[in-house]
């Protein structure tokens, strides 16, 4: 995987990257492209899979609180 | 059976005069469906698993029994000198000959005020539609980033980050405190939910908060509250107190899960189930496109037979075969010729030698020949006097042919 393509995923969402994952399987069952086209769509698939997974495996809750408007403290359970 | 015959002057049996007691206790209306409020006195909970308690006040003391299985449905131990509700019906005892509440519910005085109000509360609000199914939103099955309404120091939201972080840590997760007891709550909440739904990229909103009794959760059920998470853009997932507890906001909210945990797993995937599904498509990546060539290959295989059959190499190769067929033959032509050769010279060796004339020398023959050389046949060649060489088998002599000038000798 080249470094641009690389940069390049990272811009993608988890979301984003499983679903045109799941869009490319499903156009390579079709068997309606290229040879050539077909191997560009795998190397892609493969580098999206790897992708999803270590985001799956790496990813750390991304915790933002709000600044709480009202001064009282807010009370325990 | 018991018309008229009090003025008999036969008296009835204990038995008699209890069963008439209580069938009429039990046809009255008001002691069939009943609310008694009292104090706890003499609680006792048998091995039976039933609960025999007395409810008293002032001026008198009812004897109260709850069956097992209502007993098992209670959420608090009965203690003495606890102000209590108690509904049931009132009837006889037969084999004690007293008549006793049988209780089927109770509430903690107190309780009681509130519960009618959630009622009421409810009532109205489900007259409006706010709690309608209809009205719900679908919940997003992988949202990017959840919004948390709930107490920033309570274990609520503890559990909800371990939930997150365990299940799903792609989210990005905004969290609003807010209190979520007392009297401060119920606008805290209204305020943060607002807020949340200002927040750019949020899917979805939890509103959690752990367990505690009616009072604690009570914000929860503040209309203020009910109708900002019916109004809220986002949809909302409840998940306050515990599996028992139900709460109006609970009602409005388009899922209710029964605890925060339970909250923030049903606003999230499994991160388990979602690595499962992305291996599972890494296969079917590999699957499709290990297909494809294989069919390609097939393909390529078949036109290069198709080639080959149509091709000059062919034609060529088959006449190289010939060639060499013939080659092969022309050489088992020749190998035949010379045996054939040889065997026929051996042969003529064979009659050659037969016919050696020396051969017959080495019986005791000898060859004589004239002057001339040539073999002397017959004696007329025998000219007298002449000179003859004689042959035998090993060599040669010279000799006279006796007569003529025979004096003469040799």
């Amino acid at each position: 995987m080249s470094k641009e393509r690389d940069a390049g995923m990272l811009n993608v969402s988890y979301e984003a990257a499983f679903k045109e994952l799941e869009e490319i399987v499903a156009a390579l069952e079709t068997n309606q492209q290229s040879l050539e086209e077909s191997m560009k769509l795998y190397e892609r698939g493969q580098a999206l899979s790897k992708y999803c997974a270590v985001l799956l495996e790496k990813a750390e809750l991304k915790i933002q609180q709000l600044a709480n408007m009202n001064p009282t403290p807010t009370e325990g359970e | 059976m018991f018309q008229g015959s009090l003025f008999q002057s036969t008296s009835l049996s204990v038995g008699e005069i209890t069963r008439y007691l209580r069938e009429l206790l039990d046809s009255d209306e008001i002691l069939r469906d009943v609310w008694v409020s009292g104090e706890v006195s003499n609680p006792s909970y048998p091995a039976s698993g039933h609960l025999y308690f007395t409810l008293k006040d002032q001026t008198s003391a009812l004897k109260c029994v709850m069956w097992k299985p209502q007993v098992l449905r209670l959420r608090f131990t009965l203690q003495a000198g606890m102000a209590l509700e108690a509904h049931g019906a009132i009837s006889v005892y037969e084999q004690g000959g007293q008549y006793q509440l049988y209780v089927d519910s109770v509430r903690q005085v107190g309780e009681g005020a509130l519960y009618q109000e959630f009622v009421r509360l409810k009532t109205k609000l489900e007259a409006e539609g706010l709690f309608d199914e209809g009205r719900k939103r679908p919940i997003p099955a992988a949202p990017a980033a959840i919004g948390i309404v709930t107490s920033p120091s309570g274990a609520a939201l503890q559990d909800i980050l371990n939930t997150l972080q365990r299940r799903y840590p792609l989210a990005r997760v905004v969290i609003a405190p807010s209190a979520v007891q007392g009297d401060a709550a119920p606008a805290e909440i209204v305020a943060a939910l607002q807020r949340l739904n200002n927040e750019p990229g949020l899917e979805v909103i939890l509103l959690a908060r752990g367990g505690g009794s009616l009072e604690d959760l009570w914000a929860f059920n503040d209309e203020r509250v009910v109708r900002a998470v019916v109004d809220s853009r986002l949809p909302v997932i409840s998940g306050v107190g515990h599996e028992t507890d139900f709460t109006l906001a609970d009602f409005a909210a388009d899922l209710r899960a029964p605890t925060p945990t339970a909250a923030a797993e049903l606003a999230t995937p499994d991160r388990e189930e979602l690595s499962a599904r992305v291996r599972q498509l890494a296969r079917e990546l590999d699957d499709a496109t290990g297909a494809r060539l294989e069919y390609e290959s097939a393909q390529l295989t078949s036109l290069q037979r198709g080639l080959e059959r149509i091709s000059p190499l062919r034609t060529i190769k088959e006449r190289q075969q010939r060639v060499d067929e013939l080659g092969f033959r022309s050489l088992l032509a020749a190998q035949g010729i010379l045996a054939r050769a040889h065997a026929r010279y051996s042969g003529m060796n064979q009659l050659l030698s037969s016919l050696n004339p020396e051969a017959v020398l080495q019986r005791g023959y000898a060859i004589v020949r004239d002057p001339l050389g040539e073999i002397v046949r017959s004696v007329k060649q025998a000219i007298p006097a002449s000179r003859v060489s004689i042959k035998v088998s090993d060599g040669e002599f010279g000799a006279h042919v006796a007569g003529g000038d025979e004096g003469e000798g040799a």
